[in-house]
């Protein structure tokens, strides 16, 4: 596509969309306790399992409805952002940085150090994802920095796997004889000219980690591994909800809504930002 | 002579990759805070007791002499006994293991006709709003987890539309006494369709579940390899003959475009099966990945160890095949 084209090209509603959800919910995360209607923990049995505003029998001021212990689902499920966002930037953040830097390296110098990366890789391939992550947090004990952990260690991979890829093909490039016949050294080839390259395929994965990273939440606090069981997790509240699911279907719908939304919209954003700034499509 | 080479290399790479599984489970297990010898004594048990147990289940060793001893155990197939269940982890394990196949099978299945509906349909009316329609229910179902599809299912068809059954993996009334754990397959054969009936009912929602992602992932890549070979020349031969648009697609298209969504298929395989974990765990399915949880909170290290073992030998196993199958399937390496 030529400099003409993209120019012409808006930026797509995938982006505006996704953007604007991820947006809501950031400004939900950071302003909870001013935009939060209710305290995310005051219990009161006399106001347990009150439906949402639409629905007979609902209490004004209490939007979402409440839980079995009376609390207000829709403040839980702002301060639930919290969570979700600190292990989406931290975890994806760190499995991000290990995981690319291993996969230029075994890319780009290949030989034994690629054997070894690529045995580990195997190894961690063997694994369900999910169990291991399960099993991780019961060993290392639970807690934010239990789960933050968790999923760096099972997850740099993925973004190992794909930038060694990446990186492997981007040596075979013209380009980067060229850059050696010019006189560059190793590591400044890899720095100037294999990492920009691959970048918007980082970028993308990132973001699409990030999803990955709110759903490992989610699923360890549905099994109860997450942080305790007071603080306001969707996964936490989803798990509730499945037990009193034929009395009070609110208290699971709408912290499923927050995560399919959130899921997609990181999945979502990252494919856009690949589309916008892939120097190939560019 | 290449040929059996590679076959080395990749026996030798499984083989390396099956060690290393192994000592990550060691040691992931070993490093579980927790005395396990301390767990077994009733308090005020003395020294001596306490050391005699030690040397009896070989704790007094050192780390790598229990390693190996451990790994001889897991080769001859004994994989210690369940703390929690107290039987003997190999026999619980390879009766949990049919439920999880059954699902993990049901789920391929619905995954392969969905996605292959899809991209016979989208290749079908390309370039019209119906594949843009088609790349959106994909775009969708490929960035949603199986987690996320599992609750909507539960609220849709289980709660608000109440289709199908949501938890467990048979009716508690109904006792069918098969001799094997296939119920599924147990009760076709013996066509005992009452069974298969009710197995279903439960079993739809997670196979469901735990298909669209994937379905998503082969009707993105089959269409697009649909989409290549409708524009070569044989297919445009078979379109001059007069044949239908449709049986050009089932008939000559499919064929060629079928080598490279196989492959990534087997691979995608592993997420799916992996994917029963929690799945199953949602829809409180007895199968391998809801009694791993169960292990893990009841710290049953043993039943942790045999199971995580389990799926790693049936995940390395899957890719190897998938290697395998890629040669023998693929005519350009056949002759390699």
């Amino acid at each position: 596509m030529s400099e003409h084209a993209r120019h012409r090209r808006p930026v797509s509603w995938r982006l505006i969309l996704s953007g604007s959800w991820l947006a809501i919910v950031i400004i939900c995360a950071v302003f909870a306790p001013y935009i939060a209607p209710h305290d995310p923990l005051a219990q009161d049995l006399l106001l347990e399992r009150l439906p949402p505003f639409w629905v007979s029998g609902a209490e004004p001021g209490y939007y979402l409805g409440t839980d079995g212990l009376g609390r207000d689902v829709l403040s839980r499920i702002i301060y639930g952002a919290r969570i979700a966002l600190t292990v989406a930037f931290v975890a994806a953040t760190a499995a991000c940085l290990i995981g690319s830097t291993m996969g230029l390296v075994a890319g780009y110098f290949r030989g034994w150090l690629d054997q070894i990366v690529s045995r580990i890789v195997d190894i961690w391939m063997s694994f369900p994802p999910v169990l291991f992550s399960i099993l991780l947090v019961a060993v290392i004990g639970t807690g934010l920095h239990s789960v933050i952990i968790a999923i760096t260690a099972i997850d740099w991979i993925r973004f190992c796997r794909v930038v060694r890829a990446e990186t492997l093909v981007q040596t075979r490039m013209d380009y980067i004889d060229s850059a050696r016949a010019a006189g560059f050294s190793r590591l400044n080839i890899l720095v100037r000219e294999v990492f920009p390259n691959a970048l918007p395929t980082i970028v993308a994965l990132l973001s699409l980690e990030m999803g990955i990273a709110v759903i490992v939440e989610a699923i360890l606090s549905f099994v109860n591994l997450s942080i305790s069981t007071d603080d306001p997790t969707w996964g936490g509240m989803i798990a509730e909800g499945r037990t009193i699911i034929h009395f009070a279907w609110w208290v699971l719908v709408f912290p499923l809504i927050a995560l399919f939304l959130t899921v997609l919209a990181f999945s979502q954003f990252g494919e856009g930002l690949r589309d916008r700034f892939d120097p190939v499509l560019r | 002579m290449t040929a059996l080479r590679a076959i080395l290399t990749r026996a030798l790479m499984t083989a390396i990759t099956l060690f290393g599984v192994a000592v990550i489970v060691f040691v992931v297990i070993r490093v579980a805070p927790g005395d396990p010898i301390a767990m077994m004594l009733p308090p005020g048990a003395s020294d001596d007791d306490i050391a005699h147990l030690r040397a009896l289940y070989g704790l007094d060793k050192s780390i790598v002499q229990q390693f190996f001893i451990w790994l001889g155990n897991v080769l001859q197939g004994d994989f210690g006994t369940s703390i929690s269940i107290r039987q003997p982890v190999s026999r619980i394990v390879l009766n949990r293991l049919p439920a999880t196949l059954e699902l993990s099978l049901l789920a391929m299945t619905i995954a392969v006709l969905f996605g292959g509906a899809l991209a016979f349909f989208a290749t079908r009316f390309r370039e019209t709003p119906a594949e843009t329609g088609v790349d959106i229910i994909n775009g969708i179902a490929l960035s949603v987890p199986d987690f996320l599809w599992g609750l909507a299912l539960i609220l849709l068809l289980g709660v608000a539309w109440p289709v199908f059954e949501i938890s467990g993996r048979i009716s508690p009334s109904l006792d069918p006494q098969f001799s094997t754990q296939f119920y599924l397959l147990e009760s076709i054969l013996r066509l005992r369709l009452d069974v298969t009936l009710d197995l279903l009912d439960h079993m739809l929602m997670p196979a469901l579940a735990l298909a669209l992602p994937l379905a998503a992932v082969i009707a993105q890549l089959l269409k697009v390899s649909l989409k290549e070979t409708m524009n070569q020349d044989y297919v445009m031969l078979a379109r001059t003959k007069g044949f239908s648009e449709s049986h050009v697609i089932s008939h000559d298209a499919f064929r060629n475009a079928l080598l490279p969504t196989l492959t990534l298929t087997g691979i995608q395989l592993t997420f799916l099966i992996g994917g029963t974990v929690i799945i199953e765990r949602l829809f409180s399915y007895e199968g391998l990945g809801n009694l791993a949880i169960d292990a893990v909170i009841n710290r049953d290290l043993p039943l942790i160890q045999g199971i995580v073992l389990l799926f790693a030998i049936l995940f390395v196993g899957i890719n190897l095949a998938v290697d395998l199958l890629y040669t023998v399937l693929n005519p350009r390496l056949r002759h390699g």
